[in-house]
């Protein structure tokens, strides 16, 4: 062993003593003559060779050599980086595993769970019995056939729940048990890396039996607190357990919740970043009341395990109250509104909603609040009704209007629980004898049981209940004389509760005094916001909804048992009460696996137990690599030697091979990574240019030419459109900018009005997705001029190359029938009256698309009501750009016909290339007939 | 590159660069002068020959343009030589002028003597002279046909090592042009150097090297062959012998040199490095010097 490295054959290596040998034998032996032709031999003759300068191997040579036999030793004597120890499989004393199977090792349980298969297979082929205790589940050891508990391994997953310690019952048993046991028992402790108070006990006892190791990832554990809810956000912290605190990181957590169709997915997410050195990292979200209801639970991506998982329930969700009064007409007096006290009581707790009752119920409220309101239209009435049917609750509050109707006076009312007394009554006033009553201790069976009565909460006002057989059943609270003063029926899945009193101070004390909130707590009116504490929901059965496991799966509860109140608060988490969320009524308590003041720490080992990584170095043989080495050396000795002999210089081949042998020496990735990143470039470059090229054609109008790939066609379309471009800047308001080329292929085509497109012969076809591209720009409203530019020799069809090429080239476009340009097509007067359509040639026809069949000509109407748009080809031969075609001095490029004539028909075709332009870019406008009497003056009739 | 034909265009290129080659007898420099111009004054000059018609090969230029316009054939003036000239040449065409250190970039050098010499007939010849070959094989003649001969002669190689120039049946009073390496064995060139002067032949000796024959670039056990593989050389250590080569290479210049002073001859040096018309130039000033 030489540190980390061994040998399979130390032996060998004494051949390296040769190698001096070696060296005197090989510095001896001169090299290879070469044989040369020359013809100055003859002069050579007779020239003798000094004894002492006989040539000899140079020493570099020498050492290359030496190297390369070195490497051949070496490498055969069996070097071997990282040997695994075998000594230990020599032993038989039976294996202990230990492992700590927490929603901590989950994170990391496959890794785990090879490396606990890993030692007992080795176990078994030593012939090893070994035992497996999960800590989470702790039990007695019974030491089997390690192949045994491979098998039950998958069953041995991690719980979401912290290992026992050793108070725990079941784990004092194993302690005992292990106790118990011979000695000479080897340990190995799997380790989910945190460290927790109370395993000394278990440590000292398999201490005590034999050799212990632990074996640990030592990553991070992450895990997340429960949300809170303050300031208007989801508060949420998340905590770490990392052995270098130093370092900052960054988690996302996500917010999971179902979307409103009901599919579950990520509805928010956030960053969360730990400062170096702090082992909490903190966020808020700021989530929509709507968005909170639908979430099940917050998570950490990417980290699996049930610690990263923080289920939701109310404490999140805030109760949306719709508030309407009877009556507002008194916003003066504000104490006075019936409201205020609701709003004082409410608005921390709840969203309130105000507004018509039609507008607040699609919103679909927890509760809508009725404070003296008498009558509903009927539209109002059954809207509330199926609301509540539907598990609204409609709370109801009495006051003057209410006394003072009929509502529910003759039969009761159905959003009403009781019928009523007409008028009321009214107590204790100067006008009454008897005292203001005050409030009856609740009935064990009314939802506010328990809830203390304050001796000065009196009641001087309130509406009657006719006595009704139901009315017993349906009060809630009454007053001292026995009299309702809250009742509640049930209607549907919702219920209405009526206060018989007013919801501000006027009839009673009530709204006054704390009980008030009290009650409306109770009646889940205000939610709780805050966790109950123990003591509160003692006695109350919780059942599990979802639970979830160590991975930080959810699944449905099933038929797990319900727990009591104060167990789901307070004991901790373990078989019988695993994280969820559990529902009692209405109401839903999230358990999660970390507490709101959990924090986690890498686990402490003492000095004494060995620390391991789960997966042990990986022994790596390197007798290869160093007979490859070898190799190479060779090689590198034959190049040298050819190359000092002579033999190398000027061959080519040689040269070649040498440089082949490297390039295949070299690792490509590099090379590739190269590639990749200039291909990076390149695109990034690609994007900048299109961009450019969008800018640059949009910020004025610009006339735009298809590039043929000929030369000299592409820069006389461009001249040509030069020369147009500078006549409609003249003549028109249109003011182009310089005329661009569009390549097909790669530039975007709808940034154009207008494509003059020259055929040529021999120009390629486009792709499928630059006809694909062609036809969005045809059907979106460009226009497309082809110009065979053949008109002197044939007229338009496929007599010419170049109308065959065009066939070609417009079969895949979506082009209409088209015919030859009628006299009153819109083309013949969109700027200029025109009736021919010359370029550098005249005469040949000019096709566009055809009018609708059953176009006629009106009486007495110069021309007929035609397409409504523009046509987006229009073909013809006659060569424009040619005749268009200006160079940058502003002056003619080609000659056009002969004299004046020919300037005519320049002028002519200027002419149609405007009308063209206007076409495109004003449509059938001079279709219209309005026009029809200026053009018929300009016509002279 | 050795067929006669691509041998006679690569001549002719070379042998177009140059003006006409006027080879005279010393004797004859007087009276024959006025051949040179006469063309444009008239009468004065009677060595008009003939008119003949244009041949392949004829440059332009020697096209008489005003005899021709009155025809519809071109047709070339000749004047006549009182006295022509016989030229021999001798090419060495053993195996060790087939020798080039880098077929890329260099000629062989028996390449570049053909071409050297070649061109030196055709200018010869086109000037009127007698051209031929040394010995009995290919006896002086003029013509354009003697030019195609020649070539047909030069593309002949031969097998020896190293050649030795043909020293019977020299005509008297000739010219003679040897080109070779002169790196054989030197008896043979002295023989032939001496019977000519015995003759008054008088003539121009050129040496055409390579350049590697000139630096000895060479280091290492080498065994030197020549290249017919007849004669070798082993050496331990090439680089020591460098010194002494060049010492040799130097002895045999310095011989050739004492060896053409005492003849009556002119030595130059060619190296295949260096433009085959620095050679041409060469071989015709000293033509036209030394006779």
């Amino acid at each position: 062993m030489l540190g980390p490295v061994g040998f399979a054959a130390p032996w060998l290596l004494l051949a390296l003593v040769a190698l001096p040998i070696l060296w005197l034998i090989l510095r001896a032996v001169p090299p290879a003559p070469v044989r040369r032709r020359f013809p100055g031999v003859a002069l050579l003759l007779g020239l003798k060779d000094d004894e002492s300068v006989s040539d000899r191997t140079p020493w570099w040579l020498l050492l290359l050599r030496m190297l390369a036999v070195a490497a051949v030793i070496i490498g055969l004597a069996g070097p071997v980086l990282n040997p695994e120890d075998r000594a230990a499989e020599g032993s038989d004393s039976p294996l202990l595993l230990l492992l700590d199977g927490s929603w901590a090792s989950a994170a990391d349980w496959p890794r785990q769970e090879e490396a606990a298969e890993t030692l007992l297979e080795d176990a078994a082929r030593a012939g090893r019995t070994a035992a497996v205790i999960r800590l989470t589940t702790p039990e007695p050891p019974v030491f089997q056939t390690p192949e045994t508990w491979v098998t039950r391994l998958p069953g041995l997953a991690p719980e979401p729940w912290e290992p026992r310690d050793s108070e725990d019952e079941a784990m004092a048993r194993t302690i005992e048990a292990i106790g118990a046991l011979d000695s000479g028992i080897e340990t190995v402790w799997i380790s989910d890396g945190l460290d927790r108070p109370g395993r000394e006990a278990l440590l000292e006892a398999v201490e005590a039996r034999g050799p212990v190791r632990v074996l640990e990832t030592g990553g991070d554990v992450l895990a997340l607190r429960p949300p809170a809810f303050a300031d208007g956000a989801v508060q949420l912290t998340a905590i770490r357990a990392a052995r270098d605190l130093d370092r900052a990181q960054t988690v996302t957590v996500q917010a999971h919740g179902r979307d409103p169709a009901g599919v579950m997915r990520v509805l928010e997410q956030a960053e969360m970043t730990f400062d170096a050195g702090a082992a909490l990292a903190r966020t808020e979200m700021v989530l929509p009341a709507e968005i909170r209801a639908r979430l099940t639970h917050f998570a950490l991506a990417g980290t699996r395990s049930a610690g990263a998982v923080a289920l939701t329930d109310d404490g999140l969700r805030r109760r949306e109250v719709a508030l309407i009064a009877g009556r507002d007409d008194r916003e003066a007096l504000e104490l006075l509104s019936p409201l205020h006290y609701l709003q004082s009581a409410l608005e921390t707790n709840a969203d309130l909603l105000h507004g018509a009752l039609t507008d607040v119920l699609p919103a679909n409220p927890d509760v809508v609040v009725l404070a003296d309101v008498a009558t509903l239209s009927d539209g109002e009435a059954e809207a509330l009704t199926e609301w509540v049917e539907g598990g609204g609750m409609l709370l109801r509050f009495a006051g003057p209007r209410l006394a003072a109707s009929d509502v529910s006076r003759a039969e009761e009312d159905p959003l009403m629980p009781v019928r009523l007394r007409a008028g009321g009554r009214s107590l204790g006033g100067a006008m009454s004898w008897g005292d203001p009553k005050t409030l009856a201790p609740f009935d064990d069976d009314s939802p506010f049981a328990g809830l203390p009565v304050p001796e000065d909460v009196t009641v001087s006002s309130q509406v009657m209940a006719q006595p009704d057989p139901t009315l017993a059943e349906r009060s809630i609270a009454r007053l001292s004389d026995g009299t309702p003063l809250v009742t509640r029926k049930a209607i549907g899945q919702g219920q209405v509760v009526l206060f018989h009193v007013t919801a501000n101070a006027e009839w009673s004390t009530l709204p006054l005094s704390g009980l008030f909130v009290g009650m409306l707590e109770r009646l889940s009116v205000s939610s709780v916001n805050t966790r109950p504490a123990a003591e509160e929901i003692e006695g109350s059965t919780w059942a599990p909804e979802r639970v979830m496991d160590a991975f930080g799966t959810i699944s449905n509860a099933g038929t797990l048992p319900g727990v009591d109140g104060a167990d789901l608060i307070a004991a901790p988490l373990g078989p019988d009460l695993q994280p969820g969320l559990y529902r009692s009524e209405d109401r839903a308590i999230a358990r999660n696996v970390m507490g709101t003041e959990t924090s986690i720490a890498p686990a402490r080992w003492p000095g004494r137990v060995a620390v391991q990584g789960l997966v042990p170095p990986v022994e790596r043989p390197l007798g290869g690599f160093l007979l490859g080495l070898a190799l190479l050396l060779l090689l590198a000795d034959i190049l040298a030697s050819l190359a000092l002999s002579g033999r190398l210089r000027g061959t080519r081949a040689a040269g070649a091979s040498a440089v082949l042998a490297l390039a295949l020496l070299l690792p490509a990735p590099q090379v590739a990574r190269a590639q990749e990143t200039q291909g990076q470039e390149t695109r990034g470059q690609a994007a900048q240019e299109a961009e450019d090229f969008a800018l640059a054609a949009t910020q004025e109008t610009v006339l735009a030419h298809v590039l043929t790939g000929n030369d000299r066609v592409d820069d006389l379309a461009q001249a040509g459109l030069r020369g147009l471009s500078d006549t409609l800047y003249f003549r028109t308001s249109v003011e182009p900018a310089a005329p661009m080329g569009v390549n097909l292929e790669t530039d975007e085509l709808s940034l154009f009005p207008f494509l003059y497109w020259p055929v040529t012969a021999d120009q390629p076809i486009p792709s499928d997705a630059a006809y694909a591209k062609l036809n969005r720009y045809l059907r979106s409203g460009g226009m497309i001029l082809f110009d065979t530019r053949d008109g002197d020799v044939a007229g338009f069809g496929a007599a010419t190359p170049e109308g065959r090429r065009l066939q070609d080239l417009a079969r895949p476009l979506d082009v209409p029938a088209l015919e030859q340009m009628p006299e009153d097509h819109v083309l013949t007067r969109t700027f200029y009256l025109l009736q021919d359509f010359p370029g550098r040639y005249v005469g040949a026809p000019v096709w566009v698309e055809a009018a609708p069949a059953d176009a006629e000509q009106i009486e007495g109407m110069p021309f007929r009501n035609l397409n409504d748009g523009v046509t987006p080809v229009v073909i013809g031969g006659n060569d424009w750009a040619a005749a268009w075609a200006v160079g940058e001095d502003g002056l003619p490029l080609l000659p056009v016909g002969s004299g004046m004539g020919g300037e005519r028909q320049r002028e002519i075709a200027y002419r149609f290339g405007v009308n063209l332009v206007m076409h495109v870019l004003t449509g059938n406008y001079k279709s219209d007939q309005v026009h029809v009497p200026a053009l018929l003056d300009r016509l002279g009739n | 590159m050795r067929t006669p034909a691509a041998l006679r265009h690569r001549a002719e290129e070379e042998a177009a660069r140059l003006p006409p080659l006027l080879a005279r007898a010393e004797q004859l420099a007087g009276t024959v002068l006025l051949g040179d111009h006469g063309r444009r004054r008239a009468g004065l000059g009677d060595d008009f020959w003939q008119y003949r018609p244009v041949q392949p090969g004829d440059p332009r230029r020697m096209i008489d343009w005003r005899r021709s316009a009155r025809s519809d054939d071109r047709f070339v003036r000749e004047r006549e030589w009182q006295i022509a000239q016989s030229v021999m040449l001798w090419v060495d065409q053993s195996a060790s002028m087939s020798f080039t250190s880098n077929d890329k970039t260099l000629p062989e050098k028996g390449d570049r003597a053909r071409d050297i010499a070649l061109a030196t007939a055709i200018l010869l010849i086109r000037g009127g002279e007698r051209v031929g070959l040394t010995g009995t094989l290919l006896p002086p003649r003029r013509g354009q046909n003697q030019v195609l001969r020649l070539a047909e002669f030069f593309s002949r190689a031969s097998d020896e090592d190293f050649g030795v120039p043909e020293h019977r049946a020299m005509l008297p009073n000739a010219r003679a042009l040897f080109v070779s390496d002169f790196l054989g064995p030197i008896d043979g060139l002295t023989i032939a150097l001496t019977k000519a002067a015995d003759r008054g032949v008088r003539g121009v000796l050129l040496q055409v090297l390579d350049p590697v024959e000139e630096a000895f670039p060479f280091h290492g056990r080498t065994i030197f062959e020549s290249m017919g593989g007849t004669v070798a050389h082993e050496t331990l250590k090439a680089s020591e012998l460098k010194d002494r080569y060049l010492a040799r290479l130097g002895e045999r210049k310095e011989h050739l040199t004492q060896l053409c002073a005492a003849t009556g001859w002119q030595y130059g040096q060619h190296h295949t490095s260096a433009s085959a018309q620095s050679a041409l130039l060469w071989v015709w000033q000293a033509l036209d010097r030394g006779v």
